[in-house]
């Protein structure tokens, strides 16, 4: 296939995923909506009214970056997995496996399904804080850089995850045991200052603290790490992961006998 | 030149299930080929592999020239592929799936719209094109994946197993467009359990038993080897017993159904003359099986050291 020929296979992966999740707008898109707004009222408001201010910001403008990512991470990573593990439960992917489409489109096809996804997802997220804080945006550059990339990292996790998976069983237990509670621990309701000093070390390992610090970084100029290091942890994984994906499709793990 | 060249083709599966032992194969360019073997032959598998949704243990497989390992993208450039079970996704709409399959093959949109209203309205399916895939007859979903197909204009479009549980009228229409693709210049590779449908198909045939080739030839040169054929006779009035009929072997089904196994070197116009001079005349006739399958069944048994079922009894 030339260049051509792989950006019309490419722009028809993008433009079938995005019309899947848009078609089923109210599994899709209303959800975290609804979600995101429970958490500004309980977590912002009711307990929220109960503390401190965190970095000489009100508890409810703290938390606003860490839930629109928190959104994003999840929005990202489901649509690319319940789309990839769907596709090859009917085994329609194999339309796409018997085509001469590289593996790096497919790949990127499905990806930016899910950065699609978690794009739209994050944009209502960010409108109905508004609606409980005033968000101002700190540096744009690292905002939309980070919204971004960790949207890019969550889909390529979601797309190993679906290859993996022999289940609809083993497309739910990453996100309930691994993502969720990694989310909640990774500073979206709190500094990581808070935590007494052997926890804040215990949460150096947890590589969505990193996102969610440089996206409040990104919103409210204030970060428990260093935004750099934020960067590199972030590319790395999102190189690491999508290589190790690209092989998963070339060696057909989880997809060919 | 030859659209397909197999070799030694081995796939053994991570269970440990050896599926193909050395598979070979040679498909002419233009050819109607059917390659037929019993449930769990391999035939899937050789597909599979040929189609790149199966990886091979061991061999070499060449599509128009084209090495499977070295060069991929161009095999599958070349193929068309009609699987055994639906294989789309069913809650798209007809038109989607044919107009998205021309784009993995990088056809844009525009030129994918023409292609699919040409094959939807051949394979009269242009009425359902805005209609869910799960909405579809399992007939229309089988023709929907020869629409799919074809998309992209394969050289070689390879069916397993196309007209299972489509019933005769819809089957027999398939039949003809094949034909008409086939005659358009496709070569087509087809599996199938209905050996009438390969033997009105297709030029040559290759049978697969228990993962290894056992048989390549022409159809007509298979259909030569046939030793002995049954026929159903059909008689004008009753018939109160069997007369003495020679050579032949005839047996009585009913008062006016006779059966006769005639050998290659038999003529049956004789047979039906010795039956007139006993006042038993025959108003028609047929075969009792198909000769394909007569063949299929005694060549599969020879294979697995089992007694030629296809030899009838006197």
């Amino acid at each position: 296939m030339n260049f051509s020929q792989q950006m019309v296979a490419l722009r028809t992966i993008a433009t079938k995923e995005y019309l899947r999740f848009v078609r089923i707008w109210i599994q899709t898109l209303l959800p975290p909506a609804i979600t995101i707004g429970l958490y500004f009222i309980i977590f912002g408001e009711i307990i929220g009214s109960q503390i401190d201010d965190i970095d000489g910001y009100k508890y409810m403008d703290y938390i606003v970056p860490g839930l629109i990512l928190m959104a994003v991470i999840t929005n990202s990573y489901a649509n690319v997995v319940s789309s990839f593990f769907s596709a090859k439960f009917h085994h329609s992917v194999e339309e796409m496996l018997v085509s001469p489409l590289p593996n790096s489109i497919i790949l990127i096809g499905f990806v930016s399904g899910g950065v699609a996804r978690g794009t739209i997802v994050g944009i209502i997220a960010t409108l109905v804080s508004l609606f409980f804080s005033d968000v101002h945006i700190h540096n744009y550059m690292v905002t939309f850089s980070i919204f971004i990339l960790t949207s890019i990292l969550f889909a390529l996790a979601g797309f190993i995850n679906a290859a993996y998976a022999r289940s609809f069983d083993d497309i739910t237990i990453i996100p309930t045991f691994v993502l969720t509670p990694l989310i909640y621990l990774g500073g979206v309701f709190y500094s990581i200052k808070m935590l007494p000093e052997i926890w804040q070390d215990i949460s150096l390992v947890n590589p969505i603290l990193y996102m969610v610090n440089a996206f409040h970084y990104g919103l409210l100029g204030v970060s428990d790490i260093d935004i750099t290091t934020a960067f590199i942890i972030i590319m790395g994984f999102i190189i690491v992961l999508y290589y190790f994906a690209l092989r998963l499709l070339s060696k057909g793990i989880g997809l060919k006998p | 030149m030859n659209a397909l060249v197999i070799k030694n083709l081995q796939k053994t599966y991570k269970n440990g299930v050896k599926a193909l032992k050395g598979v070979e194969l040679s498909v002419k360019e233009g050819d109607f080929f059917a390659l037929l073997g019993p449930n769990g032959a391999g035939k899937s598998t050789v597909i599979g592999i040929i189609s790149s949704l199966v990886n091979k243990t061991s061999g070499q497989v060449e599509v128009f020239g084209h090495n499977l390992d070295a060069n991929h993208s161009a095999v599958r450039m070349h193929i068309g592929l009609v699987p055994q079970e639906f294989n789309f996704n069913i809650f798209e709409p007809v038109g989607e799936i044919l107009i998205n399959q021309a784009g993995y093959y990088g056809i844009n949109r525009k030129e994918a719209i023409k292609r699919a209203e040409v094959h939807l309205k051949q394979l009269e399916l242009w009425d359902k094109r805005f209609d869910m895939a799960k909405e579809l007859s399992g007939g229309m979903k089988r023709r929907l994946m020869i629409a799919r197909a074809l998309m992209h204009r394969p050289k070689l479009l390879i069916l397993d197993e196309p007209t299972a549980g489509v019933d005769i009228e819809i089957r027999h229409s398939m039949w003809n467009y094949l034909k008409k693709v086939n005659a358009e210049g496709t070569t087509i590779i087809l599996t199938t359990h209905y050996l009438e449908e390969a033997e009105n198909l297709c030029n040559n045939i290759a049978i697969i038993d228990n993962g290894v080739t056992i048989e390549q030839t022409q159809m007509r040169t298979l259909l030569h080897r046939l030793d002995i054929e049954t026929f159903v006779l059909y008689l004008a009035n009753d018939m109160e017993s069997l007369p003495a009929c020679g050579d032949y072997t005839v047996r009585k089904i009913d008062s006016t159904t006779l059966e006769a196994d005639i050998k290659k070197q038999q003529s049956i116009s004789e047979l039906f003359n010795t039956l007139k001079c006993c006042g038993i005349d025959v108003i028609s006739m047929k075969n009792k099986t198909n000769r394909l399958e007569q063949l299929f069944i005694s060549m599969v048994n020879n294979k697995n050291g089992n007694p030629d079922n296809s030899e009838p009894t006197s």
